[in-house]
């Protein structure tokens, strides 16, 4: 009986409450996650006392106003604060994914000693979060000089993105058939060039992924340029935004401004890689 | 263009031995055909003949030049893979410059010589195409287009045409056919199937867990073959074999008896062997016959695969074994039917105990008798 179950084509009664019941998840899902980003930008429109008295409601005629992003760019340095987000990310998004992906490749490709140990570092890596190594990492870039550089930066998050990253990267290196680079070996390519020409191209959707992952927790980071480059011509958007958050007052319409332009960019950069996001993500799965 | 000789060659993956001491020797222009089971070994030794896995001992020479431990590239081989292996995102111009592009060739050579190869192979039309745009037979000729390209001295193929359909098999394997004759190259291929291997090869080469068990001509095979191993691979459907014991030992007319007591005749030298041993007899399907009058048999039908220009009859002689026939496609036979059949004495094969050929008399006087 449960053989027939389960192997009866499903029949559309049967598939109807299965997917309005998907459906319903999926959206309450999708209502929670937006729900946060929503109140930020609608509320980044309003007045101080509009923001209070209904922080659901939409901007009216009366309560519009646009003083908090004057605020942000007139007191703050908004510019300056998101080249240097802008700066630190991309550096370390790419720098993670080309090394990510040339790690990944060795590890998979090339058999040699210690290569289980690297690997396990690497796992170790995505187990371990870097924040508790905080206090050696500011020593090091005490001793480095580094403080209050974004080179510091970016070295950090390249040693917090690249575990994951490789990770993510040599499953979709597993996935590349073999007879291409021994073709490729047959056609007198070299091993760079196998590389560059030949297995970069096809890791391209898994990298849109991996870009994804790791963009966002650089881009929201608050802890590393706390901590590690606080000093005013070194501060990321994260940041700066903190500068309105006072001990007693806080300049709400500042900080929503903020926020609200600090999405922008990570928004632009995702529908850029959105694309192959998805194509990355599902490839796995169904191939 | 070039010979190929390979020595003594051996392959161990670990502790496990995978080839043990192969000899060949391949003359230039000649189409060899690596034919056996999965997991005997074949596809191994063309790796190791392309420099893609090392020769873990014995000499491997290319045109009398020693080749082991050289570059895939510097032994001037193209290989053609099961899979195809194309580049996926370059198209199908790309995917056959590719490798004259990294050895740094004129850029109009290049161009000349890919639509040369591309208008050889009918793929000019495909030029701009991606390899996923492209059905199964027109990726193959892309990958042997990428091949042609590189003017190598040795094609290998590994298996081409396995992931094709039976009639795209039929005709792709005779323009292979065809294109040998055009370009006169040597070609080593690696195949299973053992239409190709006799369509194909100028020489066929039969491994078996890790051995050359015979090398000949398709034909040579076929008449002569020195195993029973060898007799069950080349011939389709196989050969019967039914066990048997010599009755009477004999240089030139052998007489074996079966299980049920039938005395067979057979132009077999079985003067090494006594009475009482205990032989295979191998039958082809296709040298039975129902009008024959030597060497009868009697069974009943169980089973016909009618192919239209011919059928396979499986018969049950109870005691004495099984066997396939072919007759004509215009019998009337049908299942349950009870037939008689018989067999010339020079068209049988003896195999003793461990398998080994005995020789037959004669047998090159009598060509397989067509139905």
């Amino acid at each position: 009986m449960n053989l027939i179950n389960r192997f009866m084509p499903s029949n559309g009664y049967r598939q109807l409450p299965k997917s309005v019941t998907v459906h319903a998840v999926l959206l309450a899902y999708t209502v929670i996650a937006l729900f946060p980003i929503l109140v930020v930008v609608i509320n980044s429109f309003k007045e101080r006392r509009a923001i209070f008295r209904d922080p659901l409601g939409l901007p009216t005629q009366d309560s519009f106003t646009l003083i908090g992003f004057e605020q942000v760019l007139q007191r703050s340095d908004f510019g300056l604060y998101s080249w240097n987000s802008l700066v630190v990310t991309i550096i370390a998004v790419g720098l993670v994914l080309l090394l990510g992906a040339m790690a990944a490749w060795a590890l998979t490709e090339y058999k040699f000693k210690g290569n289980l140990f690297i690997t396990f570092l690497f796992a170790m890596g995505i187990m371990i979060p870097i924040r508790l190594g905080t206090v050696s990492i500011l020593g090091l870039m005490v001793n480095l000089n580094l403080v209050n550089t974004l080179t510091a930066l970016v070295l950090v998050y390249i040693a917090q993105g690249l575990p994951l990253a490789v990770y993510i990267l040599s499953e979709f290196v597993r996935t590349i058939p073999k007879e291409l680079t021994e073709a490729a070996r047959c056609d007198s390519v070299s091993e760079y060039k196998i590389f560059f020409c030949i297995i970069l191209p096809l890791l391209k959707p898994a990298m849109a992924t991996v870009a994804v992952f790791t963009m966002i927790p650089i881009w929201n980071d608050l802890w590393f340029p706390l901590i590690l480059a606080p000093g005013e011509s070194t501060r990321t958007i994260t940041l700066g935004v903190q500068q309105f958050v006072g001990q007693y007052v806080t300049d709400w319409n500042s900080v929503l401004s903020a926020l609200t332009m600090a999405i922008v960019p990570v928004l632009i950069l995702y529908t850029i890689f959105s694309r192959q996001l998805i194509r990355g993500l599902t490839s796995g799965a169904v191939k | 263009m070039a010979s190929v000789k390979l020595n003594n060659i051996k392959k161990r993956f670990g502790n496990v031995d995978v080839l043990h001491g192969i000899d060949l020797d391949i003359k230039d222009g000649e189409f060899v055909v690596l034919i056996g089971e999965s997991g005997c070994g074949k596809s191994t030794l063309l790796r190791l003949l392309s420099g893609l896995e090392d020769i873990s001992e014995g000499d491997l020479y290319i045109d009398d030049e020693r080749v082991n431990g050289r570059s895939p590239a510097k032994r001037g081989i193209a290989m053609v893979f099961q899979s195809y292996a194309l580049y996926p995102h370059m198209n199908v111009f790309k995917n056959m410059a590719f490798g004259l592009k990294i050895a740094g060739k004129d850029k109009h050579h290049v161009t000349e010589k890919v639509i040369e190869a591309a208008k050889k192979l009918k793929i000019d039309h495909l030029l701009d195409r991606l390899p996923r745009e492209l059905s199964g037979g027109q990726r193959q000729r892309v990958a042997i287009g990428r091949a042609i390209v590189r003017d190598p001295k040795v094609f290998l193929f590994d298996e081409p045409l396995s992931n094709l359909d039976a009639s795209l098999r039929v005709q792709t394997r005779v323009e292979l056919g065809k294109l040998h004759q055009e370009l006169k190259s040597t070609v080593i291929y690696v195949t299973h199937d053992q239409v190709e291997a006799m369509t194909l090869g100028d020489k066929i080469v039969v491994m078996n867990k890790g051995r050359v068990e015979q090398v000949g001509a398709p034909l040579d095979l076929y008449h002569h073959p020195k195993t029973q191993f060898v007799a069950g691979f080349i011939g389709s459907p196989k050969m019967n074999f039914l066990p048997a014991k010599i009755h009477h030992a004999d240089p030139e007319n052998t007489q074996l008896v079966l299980e049920s007591g039938r005395i067979i005749h057979a132009s077999i030298d079985s003067s090494a062997l006594q009475k009482g041993d205990a032989v295979q007899i191998g039958l082809r399907p296709e040298h039975m016959s129902l009008d024959c009058t030597d060497n009868r048999f009697e069974g009943t039908v169980t089973l016909l695969e009618h192919l239209g220009e011919l059928s396979y009859l499986y018969v049950d002689m109870g005691q004495e074994g099984e066997l396939v026939l072919k007759v004509d496609g215009d019998n009337h036979h049908q299942a349950g039917d009870h037939i008689q059949f018989g067999i010339k004495p020079t068209h049988l094969y003896l195999f003793d105990r461990d398998g080994k050929a005995l020789n037959r008399v004669n047998a090159h006087l009598s060509p397989a008798t067509p139905l």
